[in-house]
Parts: C-alpha cells; sequence; structure tokens
C-alpha cells in the first residue's frame, strides 16, 4: 500500500470521527437559559486526532498480522527470564522488601495511605486472577464479595464488638461462603451468561444492602469501625495507618504465597484444564462441578479479607463504594497486567491505582482510560503486560 | 393452564408463575387508587398496571432486539448497546434543542430530532464494531465481552466528559393528541405512541428478515458464518447491517423513552441495557419474537411487582429473574437449547 492511499484512508477516517463527534463533542445546550454553545475548537482537536490515531492503528493492526505469521516464539519473555536468573531474582527481592519495610517511614501519611488502597487492589487483583486468569470464569460481580467482607467487619464489629483479628478470617471465610452460594446456581452456564449473572448478583447485593436499612444501615453506611490493634497497643493516627501498611503487606505476600502454591498444585492444573476446554477436561476426571465451586470460594475468600482490610482502614463503608464499576476496575487491572500471571496482576494493579492517584489533573479521564485500556488490551495484547507462560514440554529429536 | 400442557410448557410455566401470583385476588391495591372495587380485586388498577407494564415492555422490545440479533449472527453479548441507546437519546436532546431555538415548528422538530438521533446511533453502532468486535472476532468469546465492557464505559464517560454528569431536562417529543382525549387517563399519548411505533418496529423488521436479500443474508450467517461466506455472502457487510438495525430500533427506543420520562443523563442506558438483555435472555437469546415476547413479561411482570408489592426492589427483581431463567431454562421461552459437540 502506498503512502497516498494511508493518508486518503487516515483522511476519511478522521472525516467520520468529526460527523460521528459532532453533536456530542461540539454542541452543548444550557438548557436552563436555552443558549447553544458551539465547541468547534473539540472539532479540530477530534480531526487530528482521529487522522493520527487512524495511522497507529493500522500500522499496529499490521505488526500484529505479521507478527502472528511469524512462528511464535515459545518460552518465557524477557520479564520471566529476569525474574527466573537467580542473580536478579534474590537482590529484587530483598531491594523491595527493604522499600516496603521502610515505604510508611521514609514517606508521608498520604503516600502510605494511597499504598495501602493499592495494595488492597493488588490483593483484589490475584484474587480476580483465581476466578479468571485461572479457571476462566469471568466473574463482573466480584466486588459483592469485598462488600461481603466489608460489612461484615462493620456490622460484626457494631453489632458484637468482634475485633480485627477474628473478622479478618471471618470476613474471608463469610466471603468464600457467598462465593459458594453464586457459584452453586450458575454451574451450568456457559462464559458470557455467568459474565451477566455474576454482575446481577453484585448488584443485587449492592441493591440490599442500600434498601434494607435495618440490617446495613441504608446509604448511610457504617461509620466509626475501630481501626486494628493489638492488646496492649495504643497506636496514634500515624501509627494506626502504619500498621494497617504492615497487615496489608503481610496479606498480599501470604496471598502470593498461596496463589503461586495453588497454580502448580492439582486443583489449580484441574483450573487451567478447564479454562482451556471443559469437555475435554472433564473426560480426564475432573469434578467440573468441584472445581468451579472451589475457584469461586478461593477467589472470594481474598475479596472478603481485603474488604474487611477496606473497612478498617477507611473506619467508613456504605454501598456506593461496592459498585458494579469497581468490579471493572478490578477486572481491568487483571487484563491490563495479564490473566493468569501473579507479577503483571501486580504490577497492573499498582499501575492502575497509583497513576491516577498522581495524576490528579486527569482524574477526571480516570474511568474513560480504564475503558480504552480494556479494548486496547484486548485487540492488541489480550496476553496483558506480563503475559503469563504456561509449563510447555518440547520433543527434541536426537 | 393450557399454557402448561403444550410443548414449550415448563419454560412458560417458570417464567409466568410469578404472574399467577398477582392474580390472587385480596392482595390490596386500593389504598393507593380510589376508585370502584369489583370483588376485592381493582380492575381499574389492575389495568393501569397492566398497560403500563406493555409501554415498559415496547421500550425493553426496542432495545433488546439489538441484543439479540448481534447475539444470533456473531454470538456476542454487547454490553455496549446501552450505550447506543443513551447516545441516541443524547443526539435527539441536542439536536431538538437547538433546532426549537432556532424557531422550527414542533413537529418538523420531533422528526429531524428523531432521524439524527437513529443516524447517529446507528454510526457510533458500525464504528464500534469496527473498532472494538472486528479485530476479535476469531478471539476467544472472553476477549470480546472484555473489549465490550470497555466499549461500554469509554461510551459512557465520553458523554459524562463532553457533556454532563447532570440529569438534563428532555423535552416531550409527542404532543397530546386531541382525539385520543377521552382515553388519555388510561394511557396517555406518548404510550400510546410508544406502544404503536414498537409494534410498527416489529413488522418492519419481520419483513426485513423474512423477505429480503440482507434479510436472508443475516439467517444465513446466523446460522453458519463460514459457509454463507463460502456461498459468496459479504459476512462483514451483513454483521454491519445488524449493527445498523440494532443501533436504529435502540435509538428509537431511547428517543422515546426519553421524551416519556422527561429527563436523561449518562448513566440511563447501563440499566436500561442490562434489564434489555434479561428480556432478550428471557425469550431465547438469537430469537426476535423471543425477544419481544421477554420484554412483554418482564415488562408486566415488573410493573406488576411495583404495583402489587414493593417498589424499593425493582431493579432487585430483574436480576432475580434473570438468575431464576438461566437457572432453569438457560435457552429462554423460545430459545433452542445448544447441545456442544466435541
Amino acid at each position: 500500500m502506498t503512502a497516498k492511499d494511508e493518508i486518503k484512508k487516515s483522511f476519511l477516517a478522521s472525516i467520520w470521527f468529526m460527523f460521528l463527534t459532532f453533536p456530542i463533542m461540539v454542541i452543548r445546550v444550557n438548557t436552563v437559559t436555552d443558549t447553544v454553545e458551539w465547541r468547534w475548537y473539540n472539532m479540530a482537536l477530534v480531526g487530528i486526532g482521529a487522522f493520527l490515531l487512524s495511522m497507529l492503528w493500522r500500522y499496529l493492526l499490521k505488526r500484529q498480522a505479521d507478527g502472528s505469521k511469524k512462528e511464535k516464539t515459545q518460552g518465557p519473555g524477557r520479564v520471566q527470564q529476569l525474574l527466573q536468573k537467580k542473580e536478579f531474582f534474590l537482590p529484587g527481592i530483598i531491594l523491595l522488601g527493604c522499600f516496603t519495610l521502610l515505604f510508611p517511614h521514609v514517606f508521608s501519611m498520604y503516600q502510605t495511605n494511597i499504598m495501602i488502597s493499592a495494595l488492597i487492589y493488588v490483593m483484589l487483583g490475584l484474587g480476580l486472577n483465581i476466578v479468571i486468569g485461572l479457571a476462566g470464569l469471568l466473574d463482573l460481580g466480584y466486588v459483592a464479595f469485598f462488600a461481603v467482607g466489608a460489612y461484615s467487619y462493620a456490622l460484626l464489629n457494631f453489632h458484637y464488638g468482634l475485633v480485627f483479628w477474628i473478622a479478618l478470617p471471618l470476613g474471608g471465610l463469610l466471603a468464600a461462603l457467598f462465593g459458594i452460594l453464586l457459584g452453586y446456581p450458575v454451574l451450568r452456564l456457559r462464559g458470557d451468561y455467568l459474565a451477566i449473572v455474576t454482575l446481577g448478583f453484585g448488584e443485587i447485593i449492592r441493591l440490599v444492602l442500600q434498601n434494607w436499612n435495618d440490617f446495613s444501615f441504608g446509604p448511610s453506611g457504617i461509620a466509626n469501625i475501630p481501626k486494628p490493634g493489638l492488646p496492649g497497643m495504643d497506636l496514634s493516627l500515624q501509627g494506626s495507618t502504619i500498621f494497617i501498611f504492615y497487615i496489608i503487606v503481610a496479606l498480599v505476600i501470604f496471598t502470593i504465597f498461596v496463589i503461586n502454591r495453588l497454580e502448580n498444585s492439582r486443583i489449580g492444573r484441574a483450573w487451567i484444564a478447564m479454562k482451556d476446554d471443559e469437555i475435554a477436561c472433564q473426560a480426564m476426571g475432573i469434578n467440573k462441578a468441584k472445581t468451579k465451586l472451589r475457584a469461586f470460594a478461593l477467589g472470594a475468600m481474598w475479596a472478603g479479607m481485603g474488604g474487611v482490610v477496606f473497612a478498617a482502614k477507611t473506619t467508613f463503608i456504605n454501598p456506593a463504594s461496592f459498585t458494579i464499576w469497581e468490579s471493572v476496575i478490578i477486572l481491568c487491572t487483571v487484563v491490563l497486567g495479564g490473566m493468569g500471571s501473579i507479577a503483571g496482576v501486580m504490577s497492573g494493579a499498582l499501575l492502575l491505582i497509583l497513576l491516577p492517584e498522581y495524576l490528579r489533573d486527569f482524574g477526571q479521564f480516570r474511568m474513560i482510560t480504564f475503558g480504552t485500556v480494556l479494548v486496547l488490551m484486548m485487540v492488541f495484547r489480550p496476553g496483558g503486560m506480563i503475559e503469563n507462560v504456561r509449563k510447555t514440554y518440547k520433543f527434541e529429536k536426537k | 393452564m393450557l399454557l402448561i400442557e403444550s410443548s414449550r410448557g415448563d419454560g412458560l410455566f417458570y417464567c409466568l408463575s410469578p404472574l399467577l401470583l398477582f392474580t390472587v385476588p385480596g392482595i390490596p391495591g386500593q389504598d393507593r387508587q380510589q376508585s370502584r372495587i369489583y370483588m376485592d380485586f381493582d380492575f381499574e388498577y389492575f389495568g393501569l398496571l397492566f398497560l403500563g407494564g406493555l409501554t415498559r415492555g415496547s421500550i425493553y422490545a426496542l432495545i433488546a432486539l439489538g441484543y439479540t440479533m448481534v447475539y444470533g449472527i456473531i454470538g456476542l453479548i454487547n454490553f455496549a448497546h446501552g450505550e447506543i441507546y443513551m447516545i441516541g437519546a443524547f443526539t435527539g436532546l441536542i439536536i431538538a434543542s437547538v433546532l426549537t431555538m432556532a424557531g422550527f415548528p414542533t413537529l418538523a422538530v420531533a422528526i429531524l430530532a428523531g432521524m439524527a438521533a437513529i443516524v447517529y446511533s446507528c454510526a457510533y453502532g458500525v464504528t464500534m464494531e469496527r473498532i472494538a468486535y472486528k479485530p476479535l472476532r476469531n478471539a476467544p468469546r472472553l476477549s470480546a465481552l472484555i473489549s465490550a465492557i470497555g466499549m461500554s464505559l469509554f461510551l459512557q464517560n465520553y458523554v459524562l466528559l463532553a457533556q454532563t454528569s447532570d440529569f438534563l431536562p428532555f423535552p416531550s417529543l409527542i404532543p397530546d393528541f386531541e382525539f385520543w382525549e377521552p382515553y388519555a387517563h388510561i394511557l396517555t399519548s406518548p404510550e400510546l405512541v410508544i406502544i404503536i411505533t414498537t409494534v410498527v418496529v416489529m413488522i418492519l423488521l419481520t419483513l426485513l428478515i423474512q423477505f429480503t436479500k440482507i434479510g436472508k443474508a443475516m439467517r444465513a450467517t446466523s446460522q453458519d458464518k463460514m459457509m454463507a461466506a463460502l456461498l459468496g455472502i459479504n459476512v462483514d457487510r451483513v454483521i454491519s447491517v445488524t449493527f445498523i438495525v440494532g443501533s436504529a430500533t435502540a435509538a428509537i427506543g431511547g428517543i422515546l423513552i426519553a421524551s416519556h420520562i422527561g429527563q436523561i443523563n449518562f448513566y440511563m442506558g447501563f440499566i436500561a441495557g442490562i434489564k434489555a438483555f434479561v428480556a432478550a435472555v428471557l425469550g431465547g437469546i438469537g430469537s426476535i419474537p423471543g425477544a419481544v415476547l421477554g420484554a412483554l413479561v418482564l415488562g408486566w411482570t415488573e410493573s406488576f411487582f411495583t404495583g402489587y408489592i414493593s417498589s424499593d426492589y425493582e431493579d432487585v427483581f430483574a436480576f432475580l429473574f434473570l438468575v431464576v431463567i438461566l437457572i432453569f431454562r438457560p435457552s429462554g421461552i423460545l430459545g433452542r437449547s445448544e447441545t456442544k459437540k466435541v
């Protein structure tokens, strides 16, 4: 294709997008004063942007098509290779460990708080990774389990005065129970139906929390949830924040450890097999129902524990924190990072939660970026930033 | 009870059994509506709820058609379909306001705004397909679904950023007809227009699919994409046309509901989209008469539920309904059950 054709195509695309975005981007009607604001500069922006982006878009698509024609390079990618080398891995871990240990003492309270939220999302991402990345079940109601965890701590504390340390495993267990409750009826459903039913489930939980005033105090939420402590420990506000930071760090490490072990266990391999082909998997003697339920329960458990930490951190929860879009953000972290890969999900979560915090000026563009990221990742790099590498065995002729 | 004995009986029974509950006499509705009471059962209130449900169901049907057609052809749940409906309503509002300020007569405003909404919705539908779904046609189903969710998020926030997050008042494009005056207390003129439009759209759509060349191509593509392509059908074009038709019906639904309710915001597409999806699944996704039937059943059950029991849990009810249908009859009322072959 000649350069002239390319320019012509991009030019047409830019005209098309100028037409497409005309009413919504250019005209703004003020219905109170009955005036119309014409924003022609937006049209110019769209035109230039569409021209350049359509060039880039076609170039990337072409490169992808060329890439898939070539022999696919098997074996781990660059990051994995780096992680597998002992001489990089050990010092890396030690450096990272020192950094996390010192983090709350070096940086301000504000930074620590942001980091706690990001780490909660890391935990949620890792939990969802079990359900989506390993078992291949698209769960759009994941935030419901997060809500279950948060509310179980808040309510148990309110009514029975349970402390954080008892609520933490209890919240995880309750969420796992809800995972089974949800999983049981949807066992027979295919992938895309499953997504919608889980979405419905997530919304049901939120709407019930919002409407059932006697149980959950409705939209006004629950305030004054105590922060975690230990007997004989009297913490200031700053101290308790640092304490929560260490708790969540410990929990994340625990999560990584468990998931890492799960991945290579019998269940983990059953999940991966089920993701690839359910029927073949059943033919190999794997109990589909049990395997799926385990994925739901184990995935939900982390969300429940994350919820308990979230409630303890913010000391106030209400149903507005648990909307469907929260599930989509968690999904986005998993997709961006790389489904199935622990390092990928972690970096995805840190990137997606930390970047918008530091780029406050772009805060309003946060959700639109998430949407774009989902589409672009699926089109150009379905494996995510750090692709999960499956174990492969190569038969080499002698 | 005839329904139960028919071949599709069990599915219908499951779906209609909630309706049977409502016909039990003695459930009070009288305190809301002071009117004549026949034998403990308020027929006028019942009739109002029935017609309200019919209106609601008609709107759901218009949106559900897009879901079911796209699913029938490419097997994708087009998550962003509700957003197309929202964009239709927004375009309609913007064009209508501009034209009104320019001094056009009401009828011209209504027609031009309606046409603009349809054209723009179709344009968005086609563009969306080209960007987010076409490159993923051979990818796993999960990828296309995630891409659709991303598209939905993108379009919502695009309208939020470019326009406003507030509710915008929508002008009533449908006038009150004089000849309908005597019946207006039962069914308002806009509601009448909604029902009639839905019926007309359904008839046109059936004609399109059954008797035109492109309709034949659509049916062929939905049966077997590969074979259709071998027989010289331009599959890409068929898919584009499907998106155009689906978006057009969604836009019609968008303007009708917006001028009926009187306000819109960027978030209106999401819940409407989910409900229309419930309707499509209820009727059997992929089946066009199924979508209409499912939408009507959902509209009525919702209307009776809110009228007789409680309006707090209206949305919970729709979701529960979906879960129950999918558990007992995943293929819907009119859907074919799909057996997977190895």
